[in-house]
């Protein structure tokens, strides 16, 4: 992954507008959260979601990127994403990352299922 | 003496930081370990540090670090295929059964799994559970000796002493190796652990730990 370009990210999220995809969302402070004595464990991920949105909209806050996308009927919503990649099979991956490298949130959308 | 090991977890690198110390023991005996995977740690949080991984990539790297680490430690490995963080919600039933073929096949005298319920992670719990459950659904004569491992930070209180305290420090090379192995999880921790918040003031204890790898021997009611 490489670190955002905002232009190009909006890009890509607008080719994906107006059709049926699949999104990947997830969030998490680890499972070992509460072992190692902080909060208590939260996540929450969602892993081939089949949505349409209507617009999409990429923004910078300044460390990072927060992401909105506008459905018929509701919103996803990320913030925290600091990288983005777009594989081989047409993922669009955005994700952010800790000081450490470490996975803190992700929102992936694709034309086909991701690997279940 | 043993014939055969079966050891038991569900993620890539639970082997290396779990029991690679006591497999390295066997192995040096002569006796057969096989390890049974639960799954490809695909949720882990962990991409590299700097990060090369990302959440679609994880899973094959993962799957490469996996076999990296058992030829380190010479042991068999068997992938069971659930998915990472999901298998308390799989049938307890089913994965029981699953394991159980395996070990109808291999015929273990020792299986080594997580201790359900002191295992911290949810899939640690799961794991050993339904690995414990394989291992009563066997004729009584027939059945493994079963360690299970504990690893709450209260489990001395609730448990006990373990029954089995292995010192590893001479097979301790061969077990950083296998941790290491484990590339996009633990690269350059061991240098990093000691400015890590997760291991703030608790680094020389966590060494000492990994030095000792103990397990308490499972009784079966019936």
């Amino acid at each position: 992954m490489k670190a955002i370009e905002r232009a190009d990210v909006q890009k890509a999220l607008d080719q994906y507008a107006e059709q049926d995809v699949y999104v990947h969302v997830e969030t998490t402070n680890g499972a070992y959260a509460k072992h190692f004595n902080r909060n208590h464990n939260v996540g929450a991920y969602i892993r081939n979601a089949q949505v349409r949105y209507t617009r999409a909209k990429i923004v910078d806050a300044e460390d990072a990127f927060r992401v909105g996308l506008k459905m018929e009927k509701g919103w996803i919503y990320a913030e925290g994403v600091t990288d983005w990649e777009w594989n081989e099979n047409g993922e669009l991956l955005l994700a952010g990352h800790d000081s450490e490298g470490r996975l803190m949130v992700a929102l992936q959308i694709s034309k086909n299922p991701f690997r279940y | 003496m043993h014939k055969h090991v079966v050891v038991i977890y569900p993620h890539p690198d639970d082997e290396a930081f779990g029991s690679s110390g006591t497999m390295t023991q066997f192995r040096k005996e002569g006796i057969p370990v096989t390890y049974l995977c639960g799954s490809l740690g695909e949720m882990g949080r962990n991409m590299g540090n700097p990060f090369f991984a990302n959440r679609e990539t994880l899973p094959d790297i993962r799957k490469k670090e996996l076999l990296d680490a058992c030829k380190i430690l010479d042991v068999n490995i068997k992938m069971l295929g659930y998915r990472d963080k999901t298998i308390e919600f799989e049938s307890r039933d089913e994965i029981a059964e699953h394991i159980k073929g395996y070990l109808d096949e291999i015929k273990p005298t020792l299986v080594i799994t997580h201790y359900p319920g002191e295992a911290v992670h949810p899939d640690h719990d799961a794991m050993g559970a339904a690995a414990v459950e394989a291992v009563r659904r066997m004729e009584k004569e027939k059945r493994p000796e079963v360690w299970a491992q504990a690893i709450t930070n209260g489990h001395y209180e609730k448990l006990g002493q373990p029954q089995i305290v292995n010192n590893v420090e001479e097979e301790f090379e061969v077990k950083l190796q296998a941790i290491q192995a484990h590339r996009s999880q633990f690269e350059g921790m061991f240098p990093k652990m000691k400015g890590s918040s997760d291991f703030e003031g608790q680094y020389e204890e966590v060494m000492k730990r990994f030095k000792q790898e103990e397990f308490y021997k499972w009784t079966f009611e019936n």
